[in-house]
């Protein structure tokens, strides 16, 4: 240890380890240049054959100049991208214990569904007749997620969370506008997912923060005075964003339908109770479900996600288009404003939804089973309160008592340390981890959330439980320049991200003019 | 269960060390009447076989288009896409990885991305892009809201000759974002800058239109400047601009576009990739990731999520957007095939894709009764058939071969466009396919 951070204090910025190298390169660290900068003019990766002569039918219109797209063979493009992936950490590399995400396995089986000819080279617009298969598998995942929340109908259009979450509280505004209601706040806890508050905002509603209890749930008798006839929704996460199950939860609903409100869940973290509990019996109205969470289709860097939203028989008729019925002669795609759907708020987005996603969390939760997907849920809940049980004593838990799906610490073991929350993320990632949430929710100081998801192993665990307890007994000894450096032992170290918003570069220029974009 | 890796044992040493007799313990915070006792009604867990079986069933109920003469577009392409693409793409690292929030560990997706950034405004001709939305419909309404932002006015004038979905998902925006959107009919004249007023915060157009017709806004654009209106331009076959001039050229101040044709399947309509390109001086009122340039505390060149105090996870309420995700991984496909294409192949695949169009219209114009609607087209164009469309789509999908997009299908009730049919070719159809198509609707014409 003491060696290491000897060696560490010997790396000023400007003199580190990683140029110790002629080629800055560190073993299988290779550093890359941005494929503009590998330019060979005239070449392509591709064999394309050239066009027969023909004139032209542009109008005139044809581009003139070049577009300053590099070459390059096809070798260059795979090695390129190749090196740009191993500079990236994933859940097939290790455990990704990210608080809210739910970084878990991705089955190999779904990629492999996914790209059926007879399910990804489909067209949107072929006649109905031609894709009755597409629409039994979308037809399909609605009832398996109507199923598991109990609700009777299911919008499958919206492409992510955040956007089922603009699909929810558009639906109870049309509901609201169906019955005359003009109601303008919506009620949002503080520990909510940033979302929750935007989304709110961009349907036209004030929002409304309602505070956390000491037990780290939303504190019932405040959000019970602020109801009033001027409340559209409650929007609230449940299991909520401090890994816990809102026990109030029946009550509140009722609250809020007393008041004349809808129940809008935050389904983000459904992985904790897929397959124990439905929404539906919970009181829920309406709530998104993270495909890419609780059903594993992949992250892929931040998308493509899907957020279908199930809700309840008073919000159905508003449904975005296009729906899927059952006919007389079988399953029926509605893309207009007609019978059944005159009510539906209409379009969302693009075509039918996303299909590919579709396929993949359909396979997902087939290959699960109805007795798999409750098992899912009980071995998130049980790595979550392993981690909570053995890291007790070691980081400073934020509130007592068993926890869902994900556990929240906060900064208090790092106090007088010298040693941030950041620091200590930081510190992880040094170590071979990526690091926990850091900094949210917001309703706790420094917080650090920890989701392990089911798919870790208990040795798994058992490792990163030694990391942890090793990284906080270093804070506690004062070890504080190894975490203010930290990480070391990566493709980059920190990264100078005021700069970057000051004086953004938001593309490549070629030399030497890189302007930069305007204040 | 094969994706579950605790034992039996296993979760009785961990019951143990957290003290508790059994996993229902752990849910006692659950109100009892919501626990259900056992699995709810739906199969059991099935090993990868069955799944296959069972999945692969439906999807053999579907025609698929690589296996008939195709002609489908209307805002969807088929196109090749190089089996590099679909390798890299599900390299673990890329695939399984999240949004790029620790960026020392995270340098692939980042770079990538800016990679993806710097094509997109090369090939829209503007200054700078984000990192992708969900899709073209969504940027298209994104576009809108941030015009609105820009302008501070709240109306929207959409020509009629933007793709029906990407105005629809304008209308339903508006409706609930609190806008205006006043729409032309799709069969009527254009002249969008007529319905321009002091309200109006935009007019969004598109490149080449819903007929596929290429068009030139330079004029357009020069009017709407003059009354401080911003032009959006809207491309829904991004492989158009290795042919045509780009808006930035034209003087869009925001593009926004569908990036399927780019590395990316049909795949029955998403995901794909929305594109959104616009001008520096514009760029914080943009919506969506964007990933800048920087250094390390070593000196060295690195890439981060930036700008990010206009994102709902720093702003919450106050938020240019609630968008949270982009399009990672299918901006990723794009930015592969658009690497392995280059300016050469771009160009040359774009010159394929119009060459074959301008060789089906040459043939379809001699079909006693098909009249071609276009005088400029890409890749696609639109007929006026002596019968409604949608009847002939159905009698030629019967014969094998999807002859293209009614336009009926997005407008039941607009008799003038009943009979219009817009039909599409690109690298991939074949002579064959063609003599297939022109058979079939002599055959079913005469």
């Amino acid at each position: 240890m003491n060696d290491w951070s000897r060696a560490l204090s010997d790396h000023e910025p400007g003199t580190s380890a990683s140029f110790e190298t002629v080629t800055g390169n560190r073993g299988l660290q290779i550093e890359e240049a941005l494929i503009f900068e590998q330019d060979s003019p005239g070449h392509c990766g591709l064999d394309l054959p050239e066009p027969v002569p023909f004139r032209d039918r542009l109008g005139g219109l044809e581009r003139q100049g070049i577009i300053g797209l590099p070459g390059l063979s096809e070798p260059q493009v795979v090695r390129h991208f190749t090196r740009l992936s191993q500079k990236n950490y994933a859940i097939d590399s290790g455990l990704y214990p990210l608080g809210s995400c739910t970084m878990k396995h991705n089955p190999r089986l779904n990629e492999k569904l996914a790209r059926l000819p007879g399910l990804a080279d489909i067209h949107p617009l072929q006649p109905v007749s031609t894709v009755p298969g597409a629409l039994q598998l979308i037809d399909t995942l609605a009832h398996w997620l109507k199923t598991l929340t109990g609700m009777p109908a299911i919008a499958l259009s919206p492409a992510a969370g955040a956007h089922g979450e603009l699909c929810g509280i558009m639906c109870i505004r049309a509901a609201l506008e169906a019955r005359g209601d003009r109601r303008i706040r919506v009620l949002v806890p503080e520990s909510a997912h940033g979302t929750n508050p935007a989304t709110a905002a961009a349907c036209g509603y004030t929002v409304d923060p309602t505070p956390a209890d000491a037990t780290g749930r939303v504190d019932r008798t405040a959000l019970e005075a602020k109801l009033g006839i001027d409340v559209a929704a409650l929007m609230l996460t449940n299991p909520n964003t401090c890994g816990l199950f809102e026990r109030e939860i029946i009550e509140i609903a009722e609250a809020v339908h007393r008041a004349g409100a809808f129940f809008y869940c935050d389904g983000a973290n459904f992985n904790a109770i897929v397959g124990r509990v439905r929404p539906a019996d919970l009181g829920i109205d309406c709530m998104h479900l993270n495909l890419h969470k609780t059903f594993s289709t992949p992250h892929g860097g931040g998308g493509p996600g899907s957020g279908p939203v199930a809700l309840t028989a008073s919000l159905a008729p508003f449904a975005p288009l296009p729906w899927i019925v059952l006919g007389p002669n079988g399953l029926e795609l509605v893309e207009h404003k007609t019978a059944p759907a005159e009510n539906s708020l209409g379009r969302l987005k693009g075509f039918h939804g996303q299909m590919g996603m579709f396929v993949r969390a359909l396979a997902y939760m087939m290959s699960h089973g109805s007795d798999g997907l409750r098992q899912v849920a009980e071995d998130a809940v049980l790595n979550a309160n392993y981690l909570r049980a053995r890291l007790a004593d070691d980081l400073s838990l934020s509130f007592s008592g068993p926890c869902m799906h994900e556990v929240l610490f906060d900064d208090r073991f790092l106090k007088d340390t010298g040693v941030t929350t950041l620091d200590f993320a930081k510190a992880l990632i040094d170590e071979g981890y990526h690091p926990m949430t850091m900094y949210f929710p917001l309703i706790v100081h420094g917080a650090l959330l920890i989701e392990p998801t089911e798919t870790e192993s208990k040795a798994s665990l058992d490792r990163f439980i030694a990391v942890v307890k090793a990284l906080a007994a270093a804070a506690r000894l004062g070890d504080t320049a190894r975490f203010r450096a930290a990480p070391v032992h990566t493709p980059r170290r920190r990264l100078d991200e005021t700069t970057a918003a000051r004086k953004p570069v938001l593309r490549w220029r070629p030399e030497p003019v890189q302007r930069q974009a305007a204040e | 269960m094969r994706y579950l890796p605790l034992t039996a044992g296993d979760r009785a040493e961990m019951l143990a060390a957290i003290g508790v007799d059994s996993i229902d313990a752990l849910f006692d915070d659950v109100p009892e009447r919501a626990r259900l006792a056992g699995p709810v009604d739906l199969p059991r867990a099935m090993g990868e076989i069955e799944v296959e079986r069972l999945v692969s069933r439906k999807a053999a109920r579907n025609v698929v288009a690589g296996s008939v003469p195709f002609f489908i577009g209307g805002g969807v392409y088929r196109h090749h896409i190089p089996a590099a693409v679909d390798h890299l793409i599900q390299r673990g690292e890329f695939l399984t990885s999240y949004t790029p929030y620790q960026p020392e560990i995270s340098q692939g997706t980042l770079q990538y991305l800016f990679e993806f950034q710097t094509q997109v405004a090369l090939l829209t001709g503007m200054e700078v892009a984000n990192a992708s939305l969900y899709d073209g419909a969504t940027a298209c309404a994104e576009a809108v809201m941030m015009a609105n932002r820009v302008t501070g006015r709240r109306k929207a004038v959409l020509s009629g000759r933007l793709h029906p979905h990407y105005r629809e998902v304008c209308e339903t925006y508006a409706r609930f974002v609190g806008f205006e959107v006043s729409t032309k009919d799709p069969a009527g004249g254009e002249g969008p800058a007529s319905h321009v007023d002091r309200d109006t915060s935009c007019v969004v157009v598109q490149n080449p239109d819903f007929f596929g017709e290429v068009r030139d806004y330079t004029e357009l654009a020069r009017v709407c400047h003059d009354t401080g209106v911003l032009l959006v331009v809207v491309v829904t076959e991004i492989l158009s601009l290795g042919a045509v001039c780009p808006p930035g050229e034209m003087g869009a101040d925001i593009v926004a576009a569908e990036g399927q044709s780019l590395g990316n399947a049909l795949n029955f309509g998403g995901p794909h990739v929305g594109l959104f390109a616009t001008r520096d001086r514009l760029v914080r009122q943009m919506p969506g990731r964007l990933v800048g340039q920087t250094v390390d505390t070593a000196g060295r060149r690195g890439w981060v999520l930036t700008l990010s105090t206009r994102e709902q996870h720093i702003r919450r309420e106050r938020a240019t957007s609630n968008i949270c995700t982009n399009a990672g991984l299918c901006a990723l496909a794009f930015t592969i095939h658009l690497a392995l294409l280059g300016e050469a192949g771009l160009t040359r695949l774009a010159q394929l894709n119009h060459a074959t169009a301008v060789s089906l219209a040459q043939r379809l114009e001699q079909v006693p009764g098909i009249c071609l609607v276009n005088h400029a087209f890409f890749n696609e164009f639109a007929v006026r058939l002596p019968r409604p469309a949608a009847e002939i789509v159905e009698l030629l999908a019967g014969k094998g071969v999807l002859a293209g997009v009614p336009v009926s299908r997005f407008y039941p009730d607009n008799d003038a466009v009943a009979d219009l049919l817009l039909v599409a070719a690109t690298e991939m159809t074949t002579t064959e396919d063609m003599d297939r198509l022109e058979a079939g609707l002599r055959e079913v014409l005469s």
